[in-house]
């Protein structure tokens, strides 16, 4: 066994969108005892921030795990484009079954950019205000 | 294990390019981090240190001797200087935030007294970092 050096670049992006915590598994009155203000059925709204962490060799002529202009392209269309802007459960194909929580959020996210193909995506971490976050890093 | 982590901020310039490639190669690839008179950035770097706490000072590692590591090994080394011409340790290389992470690491793991050094995290901007960890790799895992 011998020790190696293990580098990961992260990088915070941010958008806003809407969500309404609501289940079709459970009552209504399920869902305001479990989701409480959440459940509004109008829906509510964050400034979500989303770090996201990729690993993989330096390139010794850049000096870089990944091109930021490439990640950046990358996760706008992916994640940025889609989701700012827009009303989770109604607009985001992906939450119409599924509750749009920041843990099923984070899922999501690290699903849509696990094929970037410059370097290998480590973990996803949402910061859904300044007093929640939530992190995802693949199948364990 | 307990993880202590201090954290510490610099400021220095630097520029990408690589003689390698040509200037509008250089251009290219590294953008307006290219610009030939050099950008900066305040730099925020974190510094975790794994250990137990001592049973007697309760300390994993006494902050004012790894203020003063940090102090010697890092802030007199970059701050307020140009990364690509006054840190030996960064001329033959890009001085990209993995870089600069990395060199920050090797200059660090060796002078920790107490405790390892667990984690290096440098911030370039808010928006982008890098992480530096020591990894065992082969045997079971």
């Amino acid at each position: 066994m011998s020790k190696e050096l293990h580098i990961e670049l992260g990088r915070r992006y941010r958008f806003a969108a809407s969500h309404r915590l609501h289940s079709a598994q459970l009552s209504d009155d399920e869902n305001c005892r479990i989701y409480g203000k959440c459940n509004n059925p109008y829906g509510h709204g964050h400034n979500y921030t989303v770090e996201v962490r990729f690993s993989g060799p330096v390139d010794r002529a850049t000096g870089m795990i990944a091109n930021l202009t490439d990640l950046d392209a990358f996760v706008n269309e992916r994640v940025i484009e889609p989701f700012d802007h827009r009303s989770l459960h109604d607009e985001v194909l992906a939450f119409r079954e599924v509750v749009p929580t920041t843990e099923n959020l984070c899922v999501e996210i690290y699903e849509r950019l696990k094929s970037f193909p410059n370097a290998r995506l480590e973990a996803v971490r949402i910061e859904e205000t300044s007093n929640n976050s939530f992190e995802y890093a693949g199948k364990s | 294990m307990v993880y202590l982590t201090r954290k510490v901020e610099f400021a220095a310039s630097h520029r990408y390019h690589n003689p390698a490639l040509s200037a509008e190669e250089n251009r290219r690839v590294f953008g307006k981090c290219n610009n030939p008179h050099g950008h900066g950035h305040n730099y925020t770097l974190e510094v975790t240190i794994a250990g137990e706490p001592d049973p007697i000072t309760g300390m994993v590692l006494d902050l004012k001797e790894l203020k003063d590591i940090l102090e010697r090994e890092i802030m007199q080394r970059m701050d307020h200087r140009f990364l690509n011409y006054e840190v030996a340790e960064l001329k033959a290389q890009i001085p990209t935030c993995e870089n600069v992470a990395r060199v920050i690491w090797n200059l660090l793991e060796a002078k920790i007294p107490q405790g390892r050094l667990h984690r290096v995290r440098l911030y370039e901007s808010a928006d982008l970092f890098a992480d530096c960890y020591s990894k065992t790799v082969g045997g079971a895992s």
